[in-house]
Order: structure tokens, then sequence, then C-alpha cells
């Protein structure tokens, strides 16, 4: 079978952060009752991972859940679990009204590292990054396209948005890290 | 002349030596001279002519406020027009020109007007060039645009970068002079997040230049330390060169920062637009000196006494060697101290006031300086310099007393808080009979989401004019304002001595009977040359609202937005209308404070990411192979691949030929695929399509019609039902977001109890179109699902692998030709069509773009939502009424169908149109019949939807819109091309190319 390859196939660039290609990741969107019990079991069997609280995200790139609203929640797991883990979930929540759809091709995700990340987000998404607590997910707005953001320790960022503007993504966030446009 | 002085320069550097132009001609200043106190140091007071008479202009004030220092700076594509020589910093190798000016600053043609100007009143556009019309196009307007305008614009891409940046604090204050620091220390451990921002490069505001004392020591040193004590303060943030720039709704403010336009060339953004978030904004931007009106009064030299004094002060260079200072107050005594201290000569201090001022007018007669009270002045001599002035009596028609040589006037009349801020959102003003100006109402502040004041405003710009006022008033509003961001404030104790000041006099012309003679000579707006008797003009004329007067004189409309000439016009005005200035009122305060640049408010957005451009996962590879480019949405699709030496046209029918022929791939990737899910999904779809979608069959496909409420066609695409309780919708490519929120704001806010679920998986996959009699043999060759006839019939769809990918492939046809799509994972989107090229080499595959798509339909006879629809089409004008269902009881457009209007048998409907001649009919165009409209037009009764020719048929096709055109087969219409003549062509059947449809179900 062919490789799979992610939009920036492992782009990265140093700036005063550095920005990453995160490379291939699993990612099943759940629609559902998040409280409900089948759900939170289905969900846990292929991340590992509670229910997040609201903005939550439990766990990782390698196995998390996060909450992206009051009736969605997105799977994070390694790519090539995706498939099969998604229709164990749809046999899981055969008897739930819940839609369960992989969308690992779908999106682009990227890891931002540096002591400055914070600094870098706060030039391109409005969302008050500054006081974004780690483990929370923001879902936002990056420059002129949908994104989502957290952070898992303050020097490491990660964000995912759609494929198609995984290019436009990567320019914005090398150019904001380059050197000489240090805020503070 | 103007120089620099042996000493002083309190923001200077004199160790550092900087070289720069002006005109072509080198000068020199020190690190930390703005460009204005460069240019007097090198004795250039002139730097510019004005907008309408070309007078010669020289600098006025030393900040923001100026209006007559607009220079073009840099070159190339580092050129900027229109910077302020009062806030351009200095830097080693800047070039800067005047502007305005034919052909040189010191001698202008266009001066002539100046002789003029009688001929050249208020008004005078609109009056002289009304009539006759076409001249205003071809005579006047060329003139005008030649002799009048400031600064050039720049002719190449702009070579810096910029950016922004997004800041949520609890209290922005606004403004770092000293009641800005005061009310900042009220914020010390409040647990606040705190922003300070200054305009300028240095902290301090004008106290340290007025010799001000604070807490008992120079203004300087508490300057320092305090800010030393705010930047030691963890929840404080201090910036300097960042503007306010404007306030708005929810504590919401643009900040204007300056990085590298003072240090070029050190790969800095050149400035960084602040996008902040404010929980309360507390505004301390001080006061604006105003001029006095005397005739004369825009010689070069004539300049406010403030900036005077700054210049000495601050940057060690003196306007002049003898300054004469008119004045209405008592601060402007100030200056002619400092200016004697400096050891020049100050022959006398000319005060409107018969009683003269307070301490300070004692201390100028102690330091012999000659003080005339009651008096004013009648004229000021000199053409591109002050050479003197005359004087008068104050009270008097202005009939000259006494001549006294000298080369600076410095005048003050007064000053006026900077409201602008607090006025943005709303704030509303006061007007201060014992000052004479206008200052917030803290009844009327700009209110929040709660009916809060979001503003606050501290210092002189709240009308606290004396220093002694201003700590007073800013400790308070400093902790008011923590208080209402909701934080605890601290204590602010801080002391200055209040002084004996005399009242100021309101002084709106001098003399105060001034004759028409001198009222003409009586600059309000030096920018846009507007005087004293101009804005009376007007009032005679009957404008009586200030803003009609703005607009008619083209007063305060210049780049200083009225900084200077606001509360002199309007008093003026409401003299001359005989009613009190708060009647009056003033013309509206509008963001930004001073303008900011483009580059700034674009941020990031240039270049390649001007947009965002959505890819597809085979983007690489189109580009790679000749894709001429089209835009999509954010998509770019390939419109055509072009082969070397190809023309657009002739890849198109090469590729619609090669795929009705052999096999032509497409990259469908951009139509939406949505999922919708649940047990209630197959009523949801029967109420958005016209048809019905529940009675699909698990593994089929069917072509749906989605309308708006009002029955209008909205987007199209096949549905494919994956199990008994999941549909897969395709829409349009652009349409998939829309058609996403459309189902969404139906299921959330109408159905709500409907159990359905909806996801946008459009970019899971990459979707690729394998057309064309061979298509089913590449398929096969590379092995995997069965495509056969029998295991995949036409509107079926299959999943399975496909050369080892995973892979769901949809039996459906928009070229009438046999067809697959087939969708991957989008990451597996190249590798798979890099397969099919390789394996269909042998049957002559070649890729095809949208424009081959296009007309293959068209020859099918096949609609194409955006060509057919234009938002004021529905279905049954386009002859699909078999996709329209009758058994529905309901369905969203249902209604709107059947409205008076919708049904209406002269409504145009969709035909096929064959050109008479075989040629191309031009998109757009429209039959005519006989006769014409009630406005003289030409009856139409069809217009051409799409047109194109055809490679198969080898001839030209069309679809059009036709008023009872299906019954009309055969006729002729006329359709007139702009060149005059007129195609002809035949209606038709709108399907020219295999009626029975046998070819795409082989």
């Amino acid at each position: 079978m062919s490789e799979a390859v992610t939009a920036l196939n492992g782009a990265a660039s140093d700036g005063y952060v550095r920005v990453e290609d995160a490379g291939l990741c699993g990612m099943i969107s759940l629609r559902g009752d998040l409280s409900d019990a089948k759900v939170k079991k289905a969900c846990k069997d292929v991340s590992g991972q509670g229910m997040p609280a609201v903005r939550g995200i439990a766990g990782g790139l390698d196995g998390g859940i996060g909450w992206m609203s009051p009736d969605e929640a997105l799977i994070l797991l390694p790519y090539a679990e995706a498939p099969a883990a998604t229709a164990r979930m749809e046999i899981a929540l055969k008897t739930v009204h819940a839609l369960v759809v992989e969308v690992s091709d779908a999106r682009a995700v990227f890891t931002l590292r540096g002591e400055a990340v914070r600094e870098v987000l706060a030039k391109v998404t409005p969302a008050d990054i500054a006081t974004l607590p780690v483990g929370e997910l923001r879902r936002t707005r990056v420059a002129q396209v949908a994104g989502a953001v957290w952070l898992s320790d303050e020097t490491t960022a990660h964000l995912i948005c759609f494929r198609s503007v995984a290019d436009y993504m990567f320019e914005l966030l090398s150019r904001s890290a380059m050197p000489g446009s240090e805020v503070r | 002349m103007s120089t620099r002085l042996a000493n002083g320069g309190r923001l200077v550097n004199r160790d550092r030596a900087v070289s720069f132009s002006f005109n072509g001609k080198q000068m020199r200043g020190f690190e930390g001279d703005t460009l204005a106190s460069a240019l007097l140091a090198g004795d250039q007071m002139l730097v510019g002519r004005s907008f309408k008479y070309h007078r010669p202009r020289g600098i006025v004030a030393s900040g923001a406020e100026e209006p007559n220092g607009l220079v073009n700076l840099g070159s190339g594509d580092m050129f900027e027009p229109n910077a302020r020589v009062t806030t351009t910093e200095v830097f080693d190798g800047l070039q800067a020109g005047s502007q305005n000016h034919w052909p040189s600053l010191e001698f202008d043609v266009g001066a002539v007007n100046a002789k003029l100007s009688r001929f050249l009143p208020a008004g005078f556009y609109y009056k002289m060039f009304i009539h006759p019309r076409p001249l205003w196009k071809h005579v006047y307007e060329p003139f005008i645009r030649q002799s009048a305008g400031l600064g050039k614009a720049p002719k190449d891409r702009d070579g810096e970068r910029y950016e922004h940046f997004y800041a949520h604090v609890d209290l922005l204050i606004i403004g770092g002079g000293i009641a800005g620091l005061v009310a900042a220390k009220a914020a010390i451990g409040s647990g606040l997040r705190v922003l300070v921002v200054e305009q300028t490069a240095a902290w301090g505001g004008r106290a340290p230049v007025d010799g001000a004392e604070i807490d008992g020591m120079p203004a300087d040193q508490w300057v320092a330390q305090t800010v030393a004590e705010l930047d030691a303060a963890e929840n404080i943030e201090m910036r300097t060169r960042l503007m306010g720039a404007g306030v708005y709704d929810h504590g919401y403010v643009l900040g204007y920062e300056r990085i590298g336009d003072h240090q070029p060339g050190a790969s800095l953004p050149k400035h960084r637009l602040w996008r902040i978030r404010a929980g309360h904004v507390l505004t301390a931007t001080g006061a604006i000196e105003r001029p006095l009106s005397f005739a004369g009064n825009d010689v070069p030299g004539v300049m406010l006494a403030s900036a005077v004094r700054d210049y000495a002060v601050n940057f060690g260079v003196s306007a002049g060697d003898r300054t004469v200072v008119v004045t209405n107050n008592d601060d402007a005594y100030r200056t002619a101290l400092v200016m004697k201290e400096a050891g020049l000569d100050v022959p006398a201090i000319i005060d409107a006031r018969d009683g003269g001022a307070g301490a300070l007018g004692a201390e100028a007669e102690a330091a012999g300086i000659r003080v005339l009270k009651g008096k004013g002045i009648a004229k000021v001599k000199g053409g591109k310099r002050v050479t003197g002035v005359a004087t008068c009596a104050m009270a008097g028609e202005g009939t000259p007393q006494e001549e006294i040589a000298c080369d600076v006037v410095a005048m003050s009349g007064g000053w006026s808080p900077v409201v602008h801020l607090w006025s943005h959102c709303g704030g509303k003003l006061l007007w201060d009979e014992h000052h004479a100006f206008f200052r917030p109402d803290p009844e009327r502040a700009p209110t929040g989401a709660a009916g809060e004041a979001f503003v606050s405003v501290a210092g002189s710009a709240n009308g606290a004019m004396a220093l002694a006022n201003v700590v007073v008033d800013a400790a308070a509003q400093g902790v008011a304002a923590v208080k209402a961001a909701g934080g605890k404030a601290a204590k602010v104790a801080v002391k200055a001595e209040a002084e004996d000041m005399a009242a100021m006099a309101p002084v709106w012309m001098m003399p105060q009977g001034a004759k028409y003679e001198l009222r003409t000579k009586m600059w309000l707006d030096y920018q846009n040359d507007v005087k004293v008797s101009d804005v009376q003009l007007a009032a005679q004329e009957g404008f009586e609202s200030v803003e009609h007067t703005k607009r008619y004189t083209t007063l305060g409309m210049a780049t200083d937005q009225g900084k200077l000439s606001n509360i002199n016009g309007l008093a003026i005005l409401s003299d001359a209308l005989n009613q009190p200035i708060p009647q009056t009122g003033t013309t509206t305060f509008r963001p930004p404070y001073t303008p900011i640049s483009m580059g700034a408010i674009a941020g990031e957005a240039r270049d390649t990411i001007f947009q965002p451009l959505r890819k597809t996962p085979m983007h690489e590879w189109h580009d790679a192979h000749g894709a001429h480019w089209e835009p999509v949405g954010h998509w770019r699709r390939a419109y055509c691949f072009q082969q070397p030496g190809e023309s657009v046209e002739d890849a198109v029918q090469r590729e619609v030929k090669n795929t009705r022929e052999k096999l032509g791939l497409l990259d469908a990737s951009t139509l939406g695929k949505l999922i919708v899910k649940g047990p209630d999904a197959g009523k949801f779809l029967d109420m958005l399509y016209t048809n019905m979608m529940s009675t699909l069959k698990v593994g089929r496909c069917r072509y749906g019609l989605m309308c708006s409420e009002n029955g209008f066609l909205m987007d199209d695409g096949v549905v494919a039902r994956l199990s008994e309780d999941t549909f897969l919708c395709h829409t349009t490519s652009g349409g998939a977001d829309h058609i996403h929120a459309h189902m969404e704001e139906w299921l959330q806010t109408e159905w709500w109890d409907w159990k359905v679920w909806v996801v946008n998986a459009t970019e899971q996959y990459a979707q690729v179109a394998v057309v064309g009699p061979k298509a089913r043999k590449v398929l096969q060759k590379l092995g995997g699902l069965d495509v056969s006839r029998d295991a995949l019939p036409f509107m079926g769809w299959a999943e399975g692998e496909i050369a080892g990918i995973p892979a769901r492939a949809f039996r459906i046809s928009f070229s009438g030709e046999l067809s697959y799509e087939i969708a991957v994972p989008a990451n597996y989107g190249q590798a798979f069509w890099d397969k099919l090229i390789e394996a269909g080499e042998e049957f002559g595959v070649m890729p095809y773009g949208t424009e081959a798509l296009h007309i293959m339909r068209a020859e099918k006879g096949f609609i194409m939502i955006g060509d057919e629809t234009d938002g004021t089409v529905i279905p049954q004008d386009l002859e699909l009424n078999w996709a329209i269902s009758k058994k529905k009881e309901d369905f969203i457009g249902k209604r709107g169908q059947e409205r008076v209007h919708m049904t209406d048998p002269d409504r145009w409907k969709l035909v096929g149109l064959k050109t008479v001649d075989g040629s191309v009919l031009p998109d757009g165009a429209y039959a005519v019949s006989e006769g014409s409209n009630a406005n003289g037009q030409r009856n139409v009764i069809g217009r051409v939807t799409s047109t194109y020719h055809s490679p198969t048929l080898d001839r030209g096709i069309a679809m059009g819109l036709v008023k009872h055109g299906p019954d009309r087969m055969g006729e002729r219409l006329e359709f007139p091309k702009v060149d005059g003549t007129s195609v002809h062509a035949e209606i038709c059947d709108p399907v020219f190319f295999d009626r029975e449809g046998e070819k795409q179900d082989v």
C-alpha cells in the first residue's frame, strides 16, 4: 500500500518559535451526547482518556479527547489506528444516537515550540492566549481561517486546522515567529 | 534663523550624530531628534506648501497635531508619503522630500493661486465646476488633481513587513504623561493586567519641558523614578511608541506601534497593530495648544508657543533668534522665559488680556521682557519667513501701532483637551466656560454592554490644566479606573504646588474687530487653506451645521483632522451665527487619532498569505503539470492543463475530446461532502431537498436540488445513502460551508428535537473523477474493488480498496460518459492520482480542468449552480420539475415556489441555443424583441446563461433562459453584441449530446 503523506510532508521552520508539521495524526469526530455513559466509554476505549470538561482536552495526540462543543468531541490517536477505532466506536454506539467520522486526513496538525509560543499565537488569534491554561482546547480564528489550539506545557503548543490551508498556516506561523518581530 | 543651541536637549544624544537628506540637501541631526527638530537645527523652517494656494508652510507644532510638516520618506519599496516631521524620529540615512510643490519648494508656480485667493473662496469648487457638466471630467478634475494634493502614492510594492498583536487587559491607560503615570500607580499590585501606552519615545509628556516639580523633585527625575516603579510591577506593561488610535465598542481599542520606523534595515516589522480588548480604558491624552487667528498667522516662523519651548528644551534647538510671544494665557510666558534663559532675544510678550499674567508675568518682567497688555498682532511681516509683527489694540480693528522685528512668533490661544479617544465610541463633551474648551462630560461616557462607562479620562485631557490639578485628578481617576476594572486600587499620593495663574481670555480673532482684509489672512486650517473669512462666508451662505460647514469649507478635513483648527473654526462659526459655542457643537471625532499605515492594517496578510488559499491534495502535481488556475471560493482549481506551447482554449478542447474518446481525470476533491446521520436523517433530507431522499436505497445515489426558503435554487449535488440512517450529501465546491451551516441552522433553531447529526467531511477525502470510455479499464487494471456494470451499476456506490488504497467509488456522471468518482483518504490522494496516471497511460489518460467539465456538462444539458442560477431562478425555470417531489407535504422552498410570481407562465425558462452560423454566443447576451420599455431600453425576452464552443459537435452551443422558451422550439432569436452586430440563434433542446444517456450507462 502507498504511504500516507500529510499536506506539509514534515516541513518545519525555525524562528524565535519553532513551527513543525506534527505529522500523521489520527482523529475521529464524534457528535452525540457527551454525558452518555456509552459515548464516554466508546471514547475512552479508543483514546484511553475520560471525557474532558467544557473547553478541556484530556491526553494528547497519541491518545486524547478534546471538547469541541456541547455535542462534539475530537478523539486523538495514532493515525494507523483511526480506521479500526472508528469502526469499533460505530459498533459500540449502535444503539445510541451518535455520529462517528474519521477526520484524520481532513486536518493539518502543527507543533510550536519555544519560550514565546503564547506570544506568537497572540499575533494570529484573537483568543486570550496569555491566560490560556495548559490543558484547555481553544477553538478560535487563526488570522483568516478556523483553528483549534492547546498548550501541553508552557513552551509547547499544538494547533489543528483544515488540511487545505496547511500551507497558509505554516507560512502564517513561520512569518509570525520571524526573528526581529519579538513583541516582548 | 533657527539653529542648534550650544546646550540643552534632554531627548537628544549629542554624542551620536546622524546624517539625513531633505530635498537632496545633506543635513545633520542627533540621535533622539525628530525630523522637525533636526530640520530646524539646520535652519530649514520651510517644509511644504499648502493644499490650495501653495503658500509656504513652516513647522508649527512639535507633536501629532502638526499640520504642515508632511514629507515623502524614503524611495523605491521603502517609500512612504505624508510622514509627519514632528513624529518621525530621525535616523542615519533618512531621505525626506517636501510635498505639494512644483517645480521646487522655494519657487512654486502654484503659488499664483494665492494671488487669486479672492477668486477661490469657500465652496469654490462647488460653485465653479458645476457647469458645464462634461468639463468636470476632462478639464477641471485633471487640473485640480495636478495643482492640489499632498504626498505621492507609492509606486512599488511595500518592502516592509507588518503584523498584528492581540492583547487582553483589564485596564488600558493611553498616554504616558504625568496623568497617565500617576493613574497607573493606582494599579500597582491591583491584580489587574494593565497596559500603559505612550505614542512618543519618551515618558513624561510636557511636564519636564515646563520645568515642573512633582513630589519635591524635578519632573524628569520623578518620571524616571515612577516609570521604574511601574516597570517593576509585574502586572503592568509599559510601552512607548504605541499610540492609542481608536476606541470602539466593547472595550476594543486599536493601538499603533512604530517599531522599525526609526531603525530601518534592522529587519524589524515596521509597524504593529495592537488589537486590544480592555475591561476599562483610561485616556490621559493631554491637551493641544490652539493657534491664534491673526493676519499672517501662516507665515513660516509663526509657531505654537509650546512647540518653540519643546524644541529648545527637548532638542536644544532654537526656532529663531528673536521670539515674540503672543498669548491669551499665562502658559505661553514659559516660552518667553525659556528663550530668554537660552540667551536669545525676546523683544515682547503680546498679551491680549488687559490684566496680563499672574506670577509668570512678574517673572517675565523681572527677566527684562517687555510685556504689552491688551494688545494683539495686526499683521505678521514676511513671506517665506517671519521678519516682524505689527501690534495693535486688541479691542480695535487692527490699526498698526508698532512694528517689532522678530523671526519667530510663538502663539498661544489656550489649550484644548485631547478628547478624541473619549469621543470615538460615543463619549459626550461639555463646554467649559471658564477655560473656553470642550472637556469630557463624565455623566455621558461611552458605555459598555452593561451600560457602565468603559472609558474614563485623567489629567489635562479631562480639563485639569495646571499640574497641581492634573496630579489630583489623575490619582482620583486612576483609583476609580482600577475599581471599575475590578481591581483593588493602591493609594496614590502625588503632590505638585499650585501656581498663581491669571485666567485665560478666549480670543477667537485678533484683534477683536478685525477688518475683512485682515480676516482673509487669518488661517484656521493651514493644510487646507481655510481662513476666518471662509467660515464666515459659509455661515453667511446658510451653512449653519458645523458638519456642513466643515465639508463646504474643508475645515479640518486635512490629514491633521482639525487638531489645531477645530475649536477656532467653530468659535468663528458660532460668532457668525450669533449663537453660543456649545450650541454649534463640534464635528465628530473619528478614529484613527492620527493616520495609521495601510500596512499595519493589512498586517501579515500580504503576498502568499494575503488570503488563505485552499489546496487539494493534488495541488502541487497540478501546478507542476501546466495547471491554469481559477479561483473557486478560496480553492484554486485547474481550469485546464496546458501542454507546452498550447493555448488555454486549445487545451480545453483537447481535454474534452480526450475524455469523450479515451480517459480523463478530474480533481473533484473540492466538492462538499456532508455526512448526515440519525433516525430522522431521511426526514431531514426530505425537507432540505426538493425531491424524495428518504426512499433512496442503501448503496444507491440520487441527484438532488436544494432551495432557499423563498424557493430559489441554492445548491445541487448527489446524495449517497451509506447506511439505513446515514447519508453522504455532495454539495457544490463553493457551497460546502454554506450548506453545512444551512443544515446546522435548521437543526439548531427549527427542528432542534429531530435526531440528526451532521459532520462536514469535505477535506477528509481526495476525490477523483475517472471519466471516459476507458474508465472501467483503468480501474480494473489497478485492481481491487469490483467496478463491473453488474457489481457497480450506474447511480450506485461501493466501498473497498483500489490499488491497495481504501476507496469509495460512486458511479455518477456529470459528463455523460462512463464515470466513477472515487474518494480516498486525503493523505493518499496524490498516491492514488499517481497510480491512475501511471496505469492510464496505455489508455491515453489526461487530466482535465473545470472548463472541460463545464463544456461536457453543457453538452449534456446539465445545469450549473451559479451559471443557470443567480439567486432569482427556481427549479421550475430550469425544467427540473422531475426533481421536485409532488408527494411530499413540505420541503424548504415549496411555499415560495407557489407564489404568484413563481408560477407565472411568463417566467423565462431553460432552453438550448444553437447559433445559426455555428459561432459562440457571447456570455450573458440578451435576446431582444420588438419595441422598448418605459426607460427607452430595448425589450428583452431572454438571456444566455452558459455558452461554449463544443469540440464534440464542433459548433457553438449555449443554454439560456427564454420567455415561453420550451414552447418556441425552432424559433430564432436575435442577440445583439457589444460591437453593434447581432448573432442569431435557434431555440432547441438543451441536451446536445447523447440524449438517451447510453454512454454513461455501459
